[in-house]
């Protein structure tokens, strides 16, 4: 295995996120910040609480994954996506690296900015609101595995658009949507019959279900069927990345 | 000189069904410099982007330093640097940090002391802490060439080197280029310009349509497709060509007061004594005599319009 090839891609990309720091960084904590304002201080002081979780605290693990999800998406489909753009795929792809190291170069990166985003407001939040984390180990594992499988979506995007715009059709108009109906601010059983059922067509509510399961114990969905659709989820991403380097599509001409 | 390269039976078929190479081999020696020359389309950086993993193979092999490039490809890209034909580098990333990143993706430890060398060879050492952005195009090809001999290749690709640049920095490229073959590196350049084949390769391949057209020795190549001309300029007009000197094919030009007799200078014989002696027993006296030689520029063009 060419390990130092992944760390080059590994660091490289970390040290772009260093010079952006404010972009990488302090916008996402800022915007996080800003919905503990106004859903957790100024509206959830006014909200009754859910499962004997205050309101302000019930956001927490919405907020992070919802926080997470979009930088893992983002910082990795900008990752494989700007070489693209300026032509140096040209390096990745005549150095002897399997396609195996190059996601891994990545999405590594990519994981590792948006966990420790992740981390940073839940550290954030605690200047908001009071949490005990019942399964602690847990959450940093499910946390882990999100950031992961939605980098890996991220590498995937990255690949198969052809241009800015394309880059942000999903995360805006697919990822978006899904992340803010999947549960963040809510429950599911707040919602009406119909919309129960028609949420539980959304992958994200599993997952939400799952990480405040790990935070509170109490979740919209068995914390079995969660593992099992981020791991589903998980699964589909790298087939479709496997594929894509196999046959090297949007890759190799 | 062992052979370094190997590609046989190359064909490369686009999803559109385009055939940018149509069954094509070819040997490569180690250390050698071979110019690929050829129009636009022909199939030249198809061919590299074969060798070096960025385009996939329709069918046929492709062998480098013994190795398949498909099965064995860490073994054969190790050993490979390519400069491509677009300056393509990270806007915002220092010189030197650019390079050590190319130098890393090839799993090489830093090495400070061969990056540094590498910068001054290419007279960039003063710039590595400058960002790409702010360099020139020619200090941004440079660093390409930088990024490609991080790894100490022993097989340079060079992909329209000197595309675009102007004559001061071609000609140090070429310098560069006749450095790196002198330290044995191998080098393939694919080029438009034929006087930079003519001025820095060992053989010549023309390529034209997907198919290689041929493969030879500079110099023999030049010797064997040469025609000389020779320009005689006579002290008295003529209206035609004496029939004794038909044999000859002249042209008159300069309203008779010159000739013209092309000469292949590869051939045992040029037939200038003959056609003096003839010229000499009809009476007819020259004034002056010059020749011309027939450029690489004047092969390539007959080869592709064969």
């Amino acid at each position: 295995m060419n390990l130092r090839g992944i760390q080059a891609i590994y660091i490289y990309e970390m040290n772009r996120s260093f010079r952006t720091l404010i972009q990488s960084l302090v916008s996402p904590v800022l915007s996080t910040i800003l919905y503990f304002i106004v859903f957790g201080a100024a509206i959830g002081s006014r909200m009754e609480n859910i499962s004997n979780v205050t309101y302000g605290a019930f956001i927490v693990p919405g907020l992070i994954m919802l926080t997470v999800q979009m930088q893992s998406v983002n910082n990795a489909s900008f990752g494989i996506y700007f070489p693209k753009f300026i032509g140096t795929t040209y390096e990745l792809l005549s150095a002897p690296l399997s396609f195996v190291e190059i996601v891994i170069g990545y999405v590594g990166a990519a994981t590792t900015k948006s966990f420790s985003i992740g981390l940073i407001i839940l550290a954030t939040s605690y200047l908001f609101v009071t949490i005990d984390i019942v399964h602690p180990i847990f959450m940093l594992f499910f946390l882990l595995l999100t950031c992961i499988s939605f980098s890996l979506l991220g590498f995937i995007i990255g690949i198969v658009s052809d241009n800015f715009e394309q880059l942000n059709i999903a995360p805006m108009l697919i990822i978006t949507p899904l992340v803010f109906l999947g549960g963040s601010f809510y429950t599911i059983d707040m919602l009406p019959p119909f919309w129960q059922n028609f949420a539980l067509l959304n992958p994200i509510v599993y997952l939400i279900s799952g990480f405040r399961w790990a935070f509170f114990g109490i979740g919209d969905v068995p914390i079995l069927t969660s593992i099992f659709f981020i791991l589903l989820f998980t699964s589909i991403c790298i087939s479709i990345i496997w594929y894509i380097f196999k046959t090297g599509y949007r890759i190799k001409s | 000189m062992s052979e370094i390269i190997s590609v046989k039976n190359l064909v490369k078929k686009y999803d559109n069904d385009f055939i940018a190479v149509k069954n094509l081999s070819l040997k490569i020696n180690q250390g050698e410099i071979i110019a690929l020359l050829g129009p636009n389309g022909a199939g030249k950086t198809t061919l590299i982007s074969t060798i070096c993993g960025l385009a996939s193979i329709t069918s046929g092999s492709i062998t480098v330093n013994g190795f398949d490039v498909i099965k064995d490809y860490r073994k054969t890209r190790e050993i490979i640097g390519l400069v491509p034909q677009e300056l393509a580098l990270e806007p915002f990333e220092k010189v030197i940090n650019s390079v050590k990143f190319s130098r890393r993706l090839f799993g090489k430890k830093d090495d400070v002391e061969y990056v540094e060398n590498l910068l001054k060879k290419l007279q960039l050492y003063d710039k590595k802490d400058n960002i790409i952005k702010s360099l020139s195009g020619g200090m941004k090809r440079r660093v390409m060439i930088a990024k490609a001999l991080s790894h100490n290749p022993k097989i340079l690709f060079l992909d329209e080197p000197t595309a675009g640049v102007d004559v001061e920095l071609r000609k140090d490229m070429w310098n560069i280029i006749k450095e790196l073959k002198n330290e044995g590196v191998t080098i393939i350049l694919t080029t438009h310009y034929i006087e930079e084949a003519e001025m820095i390769a060992d053989n010549i391949g023309i390529i034209n349509h997907g198919e290689l057209l041929l493969v030879e020795e500079k110099n023999k190549l030049i010797k064997r497709m040469s025609v000389k001309t020779l320009k005689v300029k006579l002290k008295k007009s003529l209206s035609t060509i004496p029939t004794k000197l038909k044999k000859y094919n002249l042209k008159l030009i300069d309203e008779g007061n010159s000739f013209h007799y092309y000469y292949n200078t590869g051939k045992e014989r040029t037939g200038i004594t003959s056609l003096l002696s003839d010229m000499n027993q009809i009476g007819i006296n020259l004034f002056d005599i010059q020749t011309e030689e027939t450029s690489l520029e004047d092969i390539f063009v007959k080869i592709i319009k064969d």
